[in-house]
C-alpha cells in the first residue's frame, strides 16, 4: 500500500509545487540526433514495425507521464509501445501470463523480491550488453546487483521513492525556536526543546511496523555504513551484531522517552500511518513525523501547504554516513526481443531519465540525471541528496528481506521493533529474537 | 478453506430457522437441485435439517436418509440403486470438488514445507504447538470459545424474553438485529473507531472520560516537569518536584517548569519574579520557556507565563511545615516560617494525569474489546432465533405454572429455559463455530502493534500462507487444526438434526 501512497504522493507533491518550481519544459523535449546517450539505437529509426508491450502498476497521472516517456521512445526508434496496467498486485497479474506463455515484453516490478522469484522461475531474460553498459554508466554497482540474480543482471531501477526524510510542522518549530537539525544529537536536542515548549516532538506511526523498519534502516545505514547495511540485508551478519546494538540504542533515545512520543509508547503503538501524519499536520499535536516523501499527500489532505507549513529535512546523520534509503520500481524483460532491450536501454539512459524527470511525480535513481530537470523544488532537493550520497544509497532493507521477516504484520522485524517501542530497555533480547526470526526466514 | 464452507451453512441454518417463525418464500428456492426429488410433504424443519446435512455430512448420509422411509418397508418400490446413484452424482461431484478435495489436499499440503517440494511429515504440526505466537492464537481462541458464545446466547435470551413483553417488540428486535445487516468488515472498522484511545475520536473513551469528568474534574498541570539538566534548581522526585538545594526564609526561590502545552497557558498571566522579603520564604512557579525560543534558562523572562494555583509545600526534615498556593502571577510566599533549612516541594497532586480513558486497543484489553464487537454483531441473530423458539413454547405450560403460584423467575428458570434448550443449544453451537473461525473483526480492529496479542488461528492461518508469511505448508496445518477443532461441534449439530428428524 505504501508504494501506492508513494507514487500518488510524488505526483501530488510535484503538482503542488509546480507553481514555484519554474517552467515545465517536458512536452517540448524530443530527443534530437545530437544527444549524447544510447549508442546503438540512436539516430535512425531502427525499430520500425516492432511492437513492445510494457506492464506496470501505474494508473492515472503516473501512467500518463510514463506514456509520455514511451512516446519519446517511439518517436526516436519508430517502435510501437503499448501499455498494460497490472493493477495493485503485479505478481497476481504477471504470474498467469508468464505461465500461459504470453508475458508482456517488459514488466516493471515494485519489489526486488519479485526479480529473484521470476529469475528462479527462469521467466526473465538477461539484459543485453547495451543495457548493461547504460547501467554501468548511470548507476552505482549496488543498483546493478539489486536487479541481478545469481550474478546475472536482469533489471534496472527506473523510479525511486525517497525514504530518508523527517517531516516537521513549521509552526511547532517556530514556537520552540528550533532549527532543523543536521545530526542525530542535534535531533535529540531539538526534540527536547520542542518537548519543553509543550508540543510532543514525534508522532510515531508505531502501529504500522514498516515505518519503524524505515527508521531503523536510516539509523543503521548512517551508523554502520553501507557495507554493513548490505550484509545485514542479506543476513550475512547476524542481528546480534554490535552495529545493530548501536543503531537500536540510537532509536531508544527517541522511543525511550515518554515525552518525546505523542501519547507515549502505548499511544504511538496504536497510531498507524497516515494517522501519525495527520496528528502533525491536521491536529497540530506533534511536531515531527519520520517517514518518506509520500507524507506530503497526507499533509496536503490535512490542509498543510507544502513548503510553508509542511517542511522536511534530510534524515540526520547518526554516524559517518549521510543516510539515503530508497524504495522503487525495477524494470525487467520477460521476452528476449530487440524492442524490449532497446526500451530498457532507453529507460536506463540519461536521456530517458531526463525526459521522465521533467514530468511531475517522478524521482530518478539515475545519477546522471541532473536535479535541474525536476519541475518541483522539493523533488530537486531530494534528487540532490541521492546524487550526493553516491555509492552509499541503499534500498529499503525490509523490502529486500523475505516477507515473513520484513513484511508481515505482527511478525518478524515489524513486531520486534514494536516490542522495542513498548519496552526500550531490553535491546539484547530484541536482538536475539530478531536473529531467531531472521534465521527462520532465510532458511 | 473450512471457513468458507461452514459460512454459508450457518447462514442457511439461520435462514431456515427464521423461516420457521415467519414463512417467507418457499425453502425450495434456496436449496440445491438435489432437494427437488422428495415431494414437498416434508415439514419445514426436516427440510432445514436435510440442507444442513447435505452440506456437512456428505452425500452418503443424504442418500440413505431421503429414500429410506418408503423403500425400507416395501423392498423394491423406490428407484433402483443405479438411478439413485445417478441422482446423487451432481451433489457428490459438487461436494467432492468443493469440500472433500480441498480438505484432502490441505492435509496433503500440510505435510510439506513452504516450497511444497520437501516432505516434512508432522513438522508443521509440531511448529503449531512449539511456536509461541501460534500458542498465543490457540490461547486466544480458547478465550473466545469460553466467553463469546455463552455471552451471545445469554444476551440473546434476555433480549428475546424481554421483547416478548413489550409493545414495540418488532421495532426493538429490528434495531438489535440491525448489526447483522452490516458486514463484519464494516463492523470492525466501526469498532476500531469506537475503541480509539483519544477521547476526541473514540466513543467508548469519550463516554468514560465524560462520566469520570463529572465526578473528579481534572486540574493542575499534568505535562509540567522540570528541565532535565543539572543546572535546573528543581528536580523530579517520586512524582513531586523538589528543590535541589535547601532554602531558607528570606530567599526568593525560582521553580522553573517546562513542557506545558501552549493551549493550557492561553489565559495565564505573565510570571513575575518574586523578590526576597526578610523573614519570608518567597518564590515563583512558572513555565521557563519563551515561545519562539530565546530567554534565559532558570530566569523569569519578559513573556514567560505563570502557573497559577500550584500547591507548594515547605518541607523540613521530611515533614511538611507549611503549605501555600501560587498567585495568578506565579508567586508564592510563606510568612512566619521558623528559621532553618527547608526543601520546597510541589506535590504530585499538581501534576496528576487526567484520566484519559481505557486503552481498549492496548495489548491487555484487545481480545475482550473484540469480543465486545462480536457480541454486538451476533446478539441480534441469537435473539431472533431464540424469540422464534420462544413463540413455539406451549403457553399452557407457562400458564399452568403461574396458576400454581410460580414466580416469574421460577417460570423462566424452570419452564422457559428447559423448553428452549434445543434452540439455545443450536445458537450456542453455531456461535462456537463462529468464534472458532473469527477472522475479520480481529484483522480490522487490532492495530498492527497488538495483532500478535489479538491473533486467532484463522487469522494466523491466512497470515502465514498468504499475508506475507508465504508458508502454505504451515498454513494448511493450521487449517486442518482448525477443522479438527470445529468438527466436534459440527457432529453435535448433525446428530441433533438427525434426532429431530426421527
Amino acid at each position: 500500500m505504501r508504494k501506492t501512497i508513494a507514487t500518488v504522493t510524488l505526483t501530488g507533491l510535484a503538482l503542488a509545487l509546480a507553481a514555484c518550481g519554474g517552467q515545465d519544459t517536458a512536452s517540448t523535449s524530443t530527443p534530437g540526433p545530437g544527444d549524447s546517450a544510447p549508442a546503438s539505437a540512436a539516430g535512425a529509426k531502427t525499430l520500425e514495425g516492432v511492437t513492445v508491450e510494457v506492464a506496470a502498476k501505474w494508473t492515472g497521472q503516473e501512467q500518463e507521464n510514463f506514456q509520455q516517456v514511451l512516446k519519446a521512445f517511439e518517436a526516436k526508434t519508430g517502435a510501437k509501445v503499448t501499455y498494460a496496467s497490472t493493477g495493485e498486485d503485479t505478481g497476481a497479474y504477471l504470474g498467469p501470463r508468464i505461465q500461459g506463455g504470453s508475458p508482456p515484453d517488459i514488466a516493471i516490478l515494485p519489489q526486488p523480491g519479485l526479480v529473484q522469484q521470476y529469475a528462479k522461475e527462469k521467466a526473465l531474460k538477461p539484459l543485453s550488453a547495451e543495457v548493461q553498459k547504460q547501467i554501468d554508466d548511470n548507476y552505482t554497482p549496488y543498483w546493478k546487483e539489486l536487479g541481478s540474480a545469481d550474478g546475472q543482471a536482469y533489471g534496472v531501477l527506473v523510479k525511486a521513492a525517497h525514504k530518508s526524510l523527517v517531516w516537521y510542522r513549521d509552526q511547532a518549530f517556530q514556537d520552540a525556536g528550533a532549527q532543523p537539525p543536521a545530526t542525530w544529537d542535534d535531533l535529540i536536542k531539538t526534540a527536547q526543546t520542542v518537548a519543553d515548549s509543550g508540543t510532543a516532538p514525534f508522532a510515531l506511526c508505531g502501529a504500522s511496523g514498516w515505518t519503524l523498519t524505515d527508521l531503523f534502516e536510516n539509523v543503521y545505514l548512517s551508523t554502520a555504513g553501507p557495507e554493513n547495511y548490505t550484509k545485514l540485508s542479506k543476513h550475512e551478519i547476524p542481528w546480534t551484531d554490535a552495529s545493530v546494538t548501536t543503531a537500536l540504542e540510537k532509536i531508544t533515545q527517541i522511543v525511550g522517552k515518554k515525552e518525546f512520543l505523542l501519547g507515549g509508547p502505548s499511544g504511538a503503538l496504536q497510531t498507524d500511518f497516515p494517522t501519525c501524519a495527520t496528528q502533525v499536520y491536521g491536529q497540530d499535536k506533534a511536531a515531527m513525523v519520520i517517514e518518506a516523501d509520500f507524507v506530503a499527500t497526507s499533509a496536503e489532505q490535512s490542509g498543510a501547504k507544502l513548503g510553508e507549513e509542511a517542511k522536511y529535512f534530510p534524515f540526520p546523520k547518526a554516524g559517518d554516513t549521510e543516510p539515503v534509503v530508497l524504495g522503487g520500481d525495477i524494470a525487467v524483460a520477460l521476452k528476449d526481443s530487440k524492442g524490449a532491450m532497446a526500451l530498457l536501454e532507453f529507460l536506463a539512459s540519461k536521456e530517458g531519465g531526463e525526459i521522465w524527470a521533467k514530468l511531475p511525480g517522478y524521482l530518478s535513481p539515475n545519477r546522471n540525471v541532473s536535479p535541474d530537470n525536476y519541475p518541483a523544488e522539493l523533488t530537486k532537493k531530494l534528487a540532490q541528496t541521492i546524487i550526493s550520497a553516491g555509492d552509499a544509497v541503499r534500498y529499503d532493507m525490509s523490502d529486500l528481506a523475505p516477507s515473513a521477516f520484513g513484511g508481515t504484520e505482527g511478525k518478524g522485524e515489524w513486531k520486534l521493533l514494536q516490542d522495542l517501542v513498548r519496552n526500550p530497555s531490553d535491546i539484547k533480547s530484541i536482538q536475539n529474537k530478531l536473529e531467531d526470526e531472521a534465521k527462520k526466514a532465510w532458511k | 478453506m473450512t471457513n468458507r464452507l461452514d459460512g454459508p451453512q450457518d447462514a442457511r441454518e439461520g435462514g431456515d430457522a427464521a423461516r420457521g417463525s415467519s414463512p417467507g418464500p418457499g425453502p425450495v428456492s434456496s436449496q440445491g437441485p438435489t432437494d427437488e426429488p422428495p415431494p414437498p410433504a416434508t415439514e419445514p424443519e426436516t427440510a432445514g435439517a436435510a440442507t444442513a446435512e447435505a452440506t456437512t455430512a456428505g452425500a452418503a448420509a443424504r442418500g440413505s436418509a431421503a429414500p429410506a422411509p418408503p423403500s425400507a418397508r416395501r423392498g423394491r418400490l423406490g428407484p433402483s440403486p443405479t438411478l439413485a446413484l445417478v441422482f446423487m452424482l451432481p451433489a457428490a461431484i459438487v461436494l467432492g470438488a468443493l469440500v472433500i478435495y480441498p480438505i484432502v489436499y490441505s492435509i496433503f499440503r500440510s505435510l510439506f514445507d513452504a516450497t511444497g517440494d520437501t516432505f516434512v511429515g508432522a513438522e508443521n504440526y509440531a511448529t503449531i504447538f512449539s511456536d509461541s505466537s501460534t500458542l498465543t492464537t490457540i490461547r486466544n481462541n480458547l478465550i473466545w470459545v469460553v466467553f463469546a458464545p455463552a455471552t451471545v446466547t445469554v444476551i440473546g435470551l434476555i433480549f428475546a424474553v424481554l421483547t416478548e413483553r413489550i409493545r414495540w417488540a418488532t421495532a426493538f428486535k429490528l434495531v438489535v438485529f440491525m448489526p447483522m445487516a452490516v458486514s463484519l468488515m464494516a463492523s470492525g472498522v466501526i469498532f476500531r473507531l469506537v475503541y480509539e484511545q483519544d477521547p476526541d475520536r473514540g466513543v467508548a473513551n469519550a463516554v468514560i472520560t465524560s462520566v469520570q469528568g463529572l465526578f473528579g474534574p481534572s486540574h493542575g498541570y499534568p505535562d509540567a516537569r522540570p528541565r532535565e539538566n543539572d543546572a535546573a534548581p528543581v528536580a523530579l522526585k517520586e512524582g513531586a518536584v523538589v528543590t535541589r538545594q535547601a532554602v531558607k526564609p528570606g530567599q526568593a526561590v525560582q521553580v522553573p517548569l517546562v513542557g506545558v502545552k501552549p493551549a493550557t497557558l492561553a489565559s495565564a498571566s505573565v510570571a513575575k519574579a518574586a523578590q526576597p522579603v526578610p523573614g519570608e520564604l518567597t518564590g515563583t512557579v512558572w513555565v521557563d520557556f519563551t515561545q519562539g525560543g530565546g530567554g534565559t534558562l532558570n530566569q523569569v523572562d519578559g513573556t514567560e507565563k505563570a502557573l497559577e494555583g500550584v500547591t507548594v509545600e515547605a518541607v523540613r526534615d521530611g515533614s511538611v511545615s507549611a503549605t501555600t498556593t501560587t498567585e495568578a502571577d506565579g508567586t508564592f510566599r510563606f510568612a512566619g516560617l521558623p528559621q532553618g533549612d527547608y526543601l520546597l516541594r510541589l506535590p504530585q497532586s499538581n501534576f496528576q494525569e487526567p484520566f484519559n480513558g481505557i486503552p481498549w486497543l492496548g495489548p491487555a484489553l484487545i481480545t475482550p474489546a473484540i469480543i465486545g464487537a462480536f457480541i454486538w454483531v451476533w446478539a441480534g441473530f441469537a435473539m431472533v432465533l431464540i424469540a422464534a423458539g420462544l413463540s413455539a413454547i406451549p403457553r399452557d405450560a407457562l400458564e399452568a405454572a403461574r396458576i400454581d403460584g410460580a414466580t416469574e423467575w421460577q417460570v423462566f428458570r424452570r419452564i422457559t429455559v428447559p423448553l428452549l434448550s434445543p434452540v439455545l443449544l443450536v445458537v450456542f453451537v453455531t456461535m462456537i463455530i463462529n468464534t472458532l473461525k473469527v477472522f475479520d473483526l480481529v484483522f480490522v480492529i487490532a492495530p498492527g502493534s497488538v495483532q500478535p496479542q489479538a491473533n486467532v488461528i484463522a487469522l494466523e492461518m491466512w497470515r502465514v500462507s498468504f499475508g506475507g508469511g508465504g508458508n502454505q505448508g504451515l498454513g494448511s496445518a493450521l487449517a486442518i487444526f482448525l477443522l479438527v477443532l470445529v468438527l466436534p461441534f459440527m457432529i453435535i449439530n448433525i446428530r441433533r438434526f438427525r434426532r429431530d428428524n426421527q
